[in-house]
């Protein structure tokens, strides 16, 4: 498979470089609403949304940047869009989607300072990305998300009918079941070479 | 968090960051740099030291324009501030180092999005005077880098036996690699949280024994 | 009392100019920082490249950037011109009497992790590749990165027969990785055993870089054999 090829490109953020299990970005939320199931999909489900938008608007504001040669404005721009992304979608949702908003809202001001969404627009700008390429890297990267906080809620929920012993309750133990994943995921490294 | 200004420095100003509330191990804040960048102490401390100083520069121009930013925008100023100083932090290291640059990679850019230092700006810097926020924010950025620190020569220890690149263990050291890939910065983070809770129940019990003893 | 305490609602007024302003405030210190550090960095990658670049090719002393674009050959100043990304871009190194030496170009191909990227060094007497080295690449520490440091992986780079083939449209046999131990031929790479995957990212990168650039360039090495300097009409040009 070449690399450029978008079905590369969705496999390598989804499974390959895992945005949470092998680059580390999302952390907060990935430890933080981890706890139930379906908490967690809600949350994997408004984080890729906000993904696709910000990676689309990225890119244009990108085409922007490249056009009047003030790449150095990149992350302040960046950031600013996103912010203000994500205050539109809620804005959107809440006034045609409440039912939607209702599952989703609370976690979507939490979705600013995730740094999977800024990361992916950094990434694709890096990596040079068209727009269908952008388009494969964040419904990858969003995907990737997904699976990994679902497998890590299932993971938590089994775990608190565990018998744990006091000392390891908590954040302790949570990240040591995250880096029991992520050697899980590092076998998928080499994928498609 | 008392609403009246309080303008006492003592020295918990400055210490609560490096142990009672620090960032990394008690507050689990910006954890995406904390295990990304953490594979040797080399690169710790540099992104300690870029967090730091964005953590101070921020801190100060919000503490100072802290009464003429409205509510309703301020967390939109804050970010723009806290952008700034991070884009001229990754300037100013790609002027020191490339090669520290690229071992960085995003994380730099990353410092942004850092909830610990939008955390400062909301609960501290735009509530408190200058130099206390000035102090405050130190010891927050002094915790932080001596977490990073604490992360990264335990990985760079056992993932390549060496510490600051130099070997430590000599040629026979079989290097244990898992360490400083991904599963390894979980795995030396949440040992680093056991051996905290450990500490602090065992004094939990100590002192419950000795109140015991006593009455 | 602090702000925060106060009810009052701030008017639409307030919150404009405190945006703008810290927008100004901030788009100034930016710019400021840019103007003075763009000098050092431009330096550290002239540097960085540099470095690569006399490492892949013995007995460089000096380089000079080109570019092949749909017109031809040209000479060009990346901190001037920006090339475009259907240009091929290389480097032609030359030693201290400006002899030709070799061509060394950017080459990147999919590794264990993620990309590996490099530069590779051409010789264009023996037609071979004589060395290539990393810009950068994540790959396993302790296993991928042995591609750096293993011998016999290395002295497959002391000449890797990179030939055009007789219509000096491509090579005349593609580069290719091996399983290790396995090379018979002057265009196989022997693959280091435990990373072989990094081994064949190496081999893949040099192969598709070469067969995009080197027939392409060939009609040009006469040109190239000689140090030149930028035309002066061509300099003026671009100012």
């Amino acid at each position: 498979m070449s690399p450029d090829s978008v079905s590369f490109i969705f496999l390598n953020a989804f499974l390959i470089n895992n945005f949470v299990l092998a680059m580390f970005l999302g952390l907060c939320p990935f430890l933080g609403v981890s706890g139930k199931l379906n908490t967690a999909w809600s949350m994997g489900l408004a984080t890729t949304l906000v993904m696709l938008i910000s990676s689309i608007s990225a890119y244009f504001i990108n085409e922007l940047l490249v056009y009047f040669e003030i790449e150095f404005l990149r992350l302040i721009c960046y950031i600013a869009v996103i912010a203000s992304a994500v205050q539109l979608v809620e804005m959107t949702m809440k006034k045609f989607s409440p039912g939607l908003f209702k599952a989703l809202g609370i976690f979507l001001p939490l979705i600013t300072t995730n740094c999977a969404i800024l990361g992916l627009a950094l990434f694709q700008t890096h990596k040079d990305y068209d727009l269908y390429q952008s388009l494969a890297y964040s419904t990858g990267a969003g995907a990737g998300f997904i699976l990994a906080i679902v497998l890590m809620a299932g993971l938590r929920e089994k775990l608190e009918l565990a018998d744990l012993p006091n000392t390891s309750q908590g954040a302790a133990i949570s990240l040591m079941l995250a880096g029991i994943l992520s050697l899980i995921f590092m076998g998928f490294a080499g994928l498609g070479s | 968090m008392p609403i009246i200004e309080d303008n006492t420095i003592t020295a918990d100003t400055f210490l609560t960051g490096i142990w009672k509330e620090n960032p990394v191990f008690v507050m689990l804040l910006g954890m995406c740099p904390v295990l990304a960048v953490t594979n040797s102490v080399i690169n710790a401390l540099a992104m300690g030291l870029a967090t730091t100083f964005v953590l101070l520069c921020s801190s100060t121009l919000i503490s100072l324009l802290r009464n003429a930013i409205p509510k309703e925008v301020r967390i939109a100023t804050y970010i723009v501030i806290i952008a700034t100083f991070v884009t001229i932090t990754d300037y100013v290291i790609q002027a020191i180092s490339l090669e520290l640059y690229n071992a960085l990679g995003a994380f730099i850019q990353l410092i942004v999005v850092n909830c610990m230092i939008l955390g400062r700006a909301e609960a501290y810097a735009s509530k408190n005077r200058l130099l206390k926020t000035l102090v405050n924010s130190l010891g927050m950025g002094i915790g932080f880098t001596i977490a990073l620190l604490s992360l990264g020569s335990v990985r760079e220890l056992l993932g390549n036996g060496s510490l600051l690149g130099y070997s430590v263990f000599g040629e026979a050291f079989q290097p244990w690699v898992v360490m400083v890939l991904p599963p390894g910065g979980f795995i030396v983070l949440g040992a680093w949280l056991l051996l905290f809770n450990w500490l602090k129940e065992r004094k939990a019990s100590l002192a419950l024994a000795k109140e015991g003893g006593v009455s | 009392m602090t702000h925060s305490a106060a009810p009052k609602r701030a008017s639409s007024l307030a919150m404009i100019i405190t945006l703008g302003g810290v927008a100004m405030l901030s788009g100034l210190l930016v710019v400021l920082t840019w103007q003075l550090t763009l000098a050092p960095i431009q330096e550290n990658q002239r540097i960085m490249i540099e470095k690569a670049i006399f490492q892949v090719i013995p007995g460089a002393q000096q380089r000079r950037s080109y570019r092949l674009t749909d017109k031809g050959l040209e000479q060009f100043d990346p901190k001037v011109t920006k090339a475009n990304k259907t240009d091929l871009k290389f480097y032609a190194a030359y030693d201290k009497q400006g002899q030709l030496k070799g061509i060394a170009a950017e080459a990147a191909a999919q590794g264990y992790a993620d990309m590996v990227r490099l530069i590779y060094g051409y010789d264009p007497k023996c037609q071979c590749i004589r060395g290539f080295s990393i810009i950068k690449m994540t790959e396993t520490p302790g296993l991928g990165d042995k591609i750096l440091t293993d011998e016999t992986f290395l002295a497959n780079f002391n000449a890797l027969d990179a030939s055009l083939s007789d219509d000096k449209k491509s090579l005349k046999n593609a580069i290719i990785t091996v399983k290790h131990g396995s090379k018979k031929n002057l265009w196989e790479i022997d693959a280091i055993s435990g990373a072989t995957i990094t081994s064949k990212a190496v081999g893949k990168a040099i192969n598709q870089g070469a067969e995009k650039l080197l027939p392409k360039l060939s009609p040009y090495i006469e040109e190239l054999s000689q140090l030149q300097t930028l035309p002066t009409s061509q300099a003026e040009a671009k100012q």
